[in-house]
């Protein structure tokens, strides 16, 4: 990225444009690297897990694979029960446009369809396997063969955009970033809709979190790979990484592979919640999604990393979404580190691999502690979606009590869209939907940095959460 | 390998897990008595103990009364916020000199009228101490008239002589009164005891803004709004002071960092505040310049506070992405 940053103090956007003036943090301070407005920075924690490197967790005894792990329609298991199945075969096809088909992570035995409890509450059919004697991916190699290797970053032009796409989805690959919307739809091709820009997510702008992170020290190659093949498929002029500045050692392992491609990097202030895809758009290139609208109506589509390194492995390789890097970290963990996992692990492997809990282990969370779902049960297993555990000791979590609002305004100065979130929380206790609408409720994208800023100690984002609902 | 048991009681609720641990409502009422420390001293140096009898009445009654009213709605006591301790504070720097009970009645009034009676901290739509100061104003005209600051034979020189205001009130038409800026700006004039030293309330009313306890829109528009309306009135001729004697004297100051900034009575949204504070800038002159009072910063205010509810709905910003489309 040779335009930025621009001696002048203005933030430039990677195409050269001056971003708005709302993308620097104030008027006041000068910063080169660019951001979003508002937002917060929580402590972020990550050196509790950033040092270690990917391991391989020992193949589980038993996975259990949900049928649907992704946004859209639930899939039909295609095994039967007692069925043998090796590593990577389909055992769930997906049966509407807007789904992705599930693979056996593990070989082994089907055993009798089961309901599983997903971190976000839902119920929903799930295919044990019972591991067998020999296992294709396992062992330390089993990192090495999926993204080690030589990725030939200079000669991905021969890949057709249909062919990326089929790949994506027979691969049942799905965003990983959290979302888990699935590839092949993100990666269709719409006229009256052109895309300039493929933007690789890079943030991890979670607290705790760093599995992204690890994944780009250690194996930026698959990374940068598919990156570029997403931006053939979209017919996208630009390819671009966004990561943020408090991850120095990706930064340098990214920008030296993206060397090799025709692939831009930008370095962004940290800030939550960056890796949101609208604010990673007005950070990374200054556009502004319209509410209820998506990144490609700014001629945009976002991708997470590890997303990226998953599409490269199922374009180039033809390996299927089976395996994918997850944190296990926080206060109330033992050694926390970074885990290469099969799909389906149960939570409780995880955590019985990095030592067990701590004493004061109070919660445990899928995903960071600003959005991730707070567990009842450690059985729940690891979907396509997971990107970490976190579990939070007594010291860590949030004080319980709650004390009056005093109007502040903290949760307006902070709300990266914008909103008056106190407001929108009263409409939703007044159970008054006129008023959420007039507040500009659907726009809130639940990240949560009012409830986390507010010095009462309000149930905000929970409370709107309740009124998004109530206001449709 | 040992199996992991979940932790007893496992804790289970809706995200984020993680909060800024720093910021609390205490947090922000400390801060508005660190920024109000500068004052203090001030009122101390200037007026002796005449201010610290004053203050300290007031802050005692107003925690006693606010533990009381706790006690009758059976409610825990909160006086742990310091909310009654701020109102109590600003109520004692912004009263003249007066009879122990005015000040008592009061504290009484700014926690049961201006507070309790609209449900408690946050919820009252009023600032609660200039509830309390209108209430004695309007109820003992005579005693806390422009002459209740002058009292004579008072041992402290200062407080023989007639406040820079009520000086103006007084003038006759035409006339440009030009007095020595310094002394306003240090203090050295009568007035109540919080409002006088302009150097001290800037000082106090800056570490406000900066630590965000107090929202920075509303002083600076309110200060660039009253200096225009002062300007404006002091060529029509209808005031002897220019606009910066305006702003210096009487509680201009006092008011646009410490008493329009209580955020329970202010606007949350920023354009609101930009309005808000405007707004209490144009009507203190309005009311300096055309009413009996000398002084209209505790009127402006009160007038403003009601103004609230319909600023905030008027600013509401344009979220980002804009309106969400019809459906």
């Amino acid at each position: 990225m040779e335009r930025l940053p621009s001696p002048w103090g203005g933030a430039r956007g990677p195409d050269g444009r001056r971003l708005p003036s709302s993308n620097l943090r104030s008027p006041l301070i000068k910063t080169s690297k660019p951001t979003f407005a508002r937002g917060v920075h929580p402590s972020e924690h990550k050196e509790l897990a950033a040092e270690t490197p990917i391991e391989v967790l020992p193949i589980p005894p038993r996975v259990t694979i949900p049928l649907l792990q992704h946004l859209g329609a639930i899939c039909l298991a295609k095994v039967k029960p007692r069925e043998e199945v090796e590593l990577g075969e389909m055992i769930a096809e997906a049966t509407a446009p807007v789904s992705a088909p599930i693979h056996a992570s593990i070989s082994g035995k089907c055993e009798r369809m089961t309901n599983v409890t997903l971190p976000n509450g839902r119920h929903v059919p799930a295919v044990p396997i019972a591991a067998a004697e020999h296992q294709p991916l396992a062992g330390p190699g089993a990192l090495e063969e999926i993204f080690g290797g030589h990725w030939p970053l200079g000669e991905l032009t021969s890949y057709e955009p249909d062919a990326i796409r089929a790949a994506a989805r027979d691969a049942g690959l799905v965003g990983l970033g959290g979302a888990a919307f699935p590839t092949h739809i993100k990666l269709a091709r719409n006229e009256k809709k052109p895309i300039d820009t493929l933007l690789l997510n890079g943030c991890e702008c979670e607290p705790y979190l760093t599995a992204d992170d690890r994944l780009m020290r250690e194996y930026p190659a698959p990374i940068v790979a598919g990156a570029v093949l997403a931006g053939q498929a979209v017919g996208a002029r630009r390819v671009l990484i966004a990561v943020e500045d408090n991850k120095p050692a990706a930064l340098r392992t990214m920008r030296e592979a993206a060397a090799e491609a025709d692939v831009d990097l930008v370095e962004l202030k940290t800030k939550y919640p960056q890796g949101g895809e609208k604010q990673l758009i007005g950070a990374a290139v200054g556009r502004e999604v319209p509410t209820g609208g998506l990144p490609l109506d700014v001629g945009v589509v976002v991708m997470n990393v590890s997303t990226a390194a998953a599409l490269a492995r199922a374009v180039l390789r033809g390996g299927p979404l089976t395996h994918r890097v997850v944190s296990v970290t926080g206060g109330g963990i033992r050694r926390p580190g970074n885990l290469l996992v099969p799909i389906g692990t149960p939570y409780q492997t995880l955590i019985d691999h990095c030592g067990g809990l701590r004493d004061e282990a109070v919660r445990v969370v899928a995903g960071g502690p600003m959005m991730g779902f707070s567990l009842g049960s450690l059985e729940v297993p690891v979907t396509k979606g997971t990107s970490g555990v976190t579990v939070l000791s007594r010291h860590e979590l949030r004080p319980a009590e709650v004390t009056p609002c005093v109007r502040c305004g903290r949760c307006v100065e902070v709300c990266p869209m914008r909103l008056v979130p106190t407001k929108l929380a009263l409409a939703t206790r007044a159970d008054n939907p006129e008023l959420a609408r007039r507040y500009h409720i659907a726009a809130c994208i639940e990240c949560g940095c009012c409830a986390y800023i507010c010095p009462a100690r309000l149930p905000l984002v929970q409370l709107i959460r309740v009124g998004k609902v109530m206001a449709k | 390998m040992p199996q992991t048991q979940l932790p007893n009681p496992i804790q289970v609720a809706p995200s984020p897990h993680v909060a800024e641990t720093h910021s609390t409502t205490r947090r922000m009422m400390i801060d508005v008595m660190i920024g109000l420390a500068p004052v203090l001293v001030m009122a101390v140096l200037v007026f002796h103990w005449y201010a610290v009898v004053q203050m300290g009445l007031c802050v005692l009654v107003c925690m006693v009364t606010e533990t009381v009213c706790a006690w009758i709605r059976g409610r825990p006591t909160p006086v742990g916020d310091y909310s009654a301790a701020v109102t109590g504070v600003i109520l004692g720097l912004s009263l003249p000199w007066s009879p122990w009970y005015v000040g008592t009645l009061a504290s009484v009034v700014a926690i049961v009228l201006g507070k309790v009676v609209f449900g408690g901290l946050g919820y009252n739509i009023f600032n609660p101490a200039m509830v309390g100061r209108a209430f004695v104003m309007l109820s003992f005209a005579k005693e806390l008239g422009a002459s209740a600051y002058v009292l004579m034979g008072a041992r402290l020189e200062i407080l023989t002589q007639q406040t820079p205001l009520t000086v103006a009130k007084e003038a006759a038409a035409g006339v440009t009164i030009h007095e020595n800026l310094w002394p306003l700006f240090i203090g050295q004039v009568n007035g109540s005891p919080g409002e006088t030293s302009a150097m001290a309330l800037l000082l106090g009313g800056l570490y406000l803004c900066l630590r965000r306890s107090a929202a920075w829109q509303i002083p600076v528009s309110m200060m660039a709004a009253g200096f225009v309306a002062a300007e404006l009135a002091y060529w029509a001729g209808l005031t002897p002071y220019t606009a910066t004697y305006h702003l210096l004297t009487g509680s201009f100051l006092f008011g646009a960092f410490f008493i329009a900034t209580d955020p329970v009575t202010s606007p949350v949204t920023p354009k609101g505040h930009w309005w808000f504070g405007a707004g209490i800038g144009v009507l203190t002159i309005v009311i300096r310049v055309f009413s009996g009072y000398p002084e209209g910063v505790m009127f402006a205010v009160l007038l403003m506070n009601a103004t609230v509810p319909l600023l905030n709905r008027w600013t509401i910003p344009r979220p980002i992405g804009g309106p969400a489309p019809a459906t």
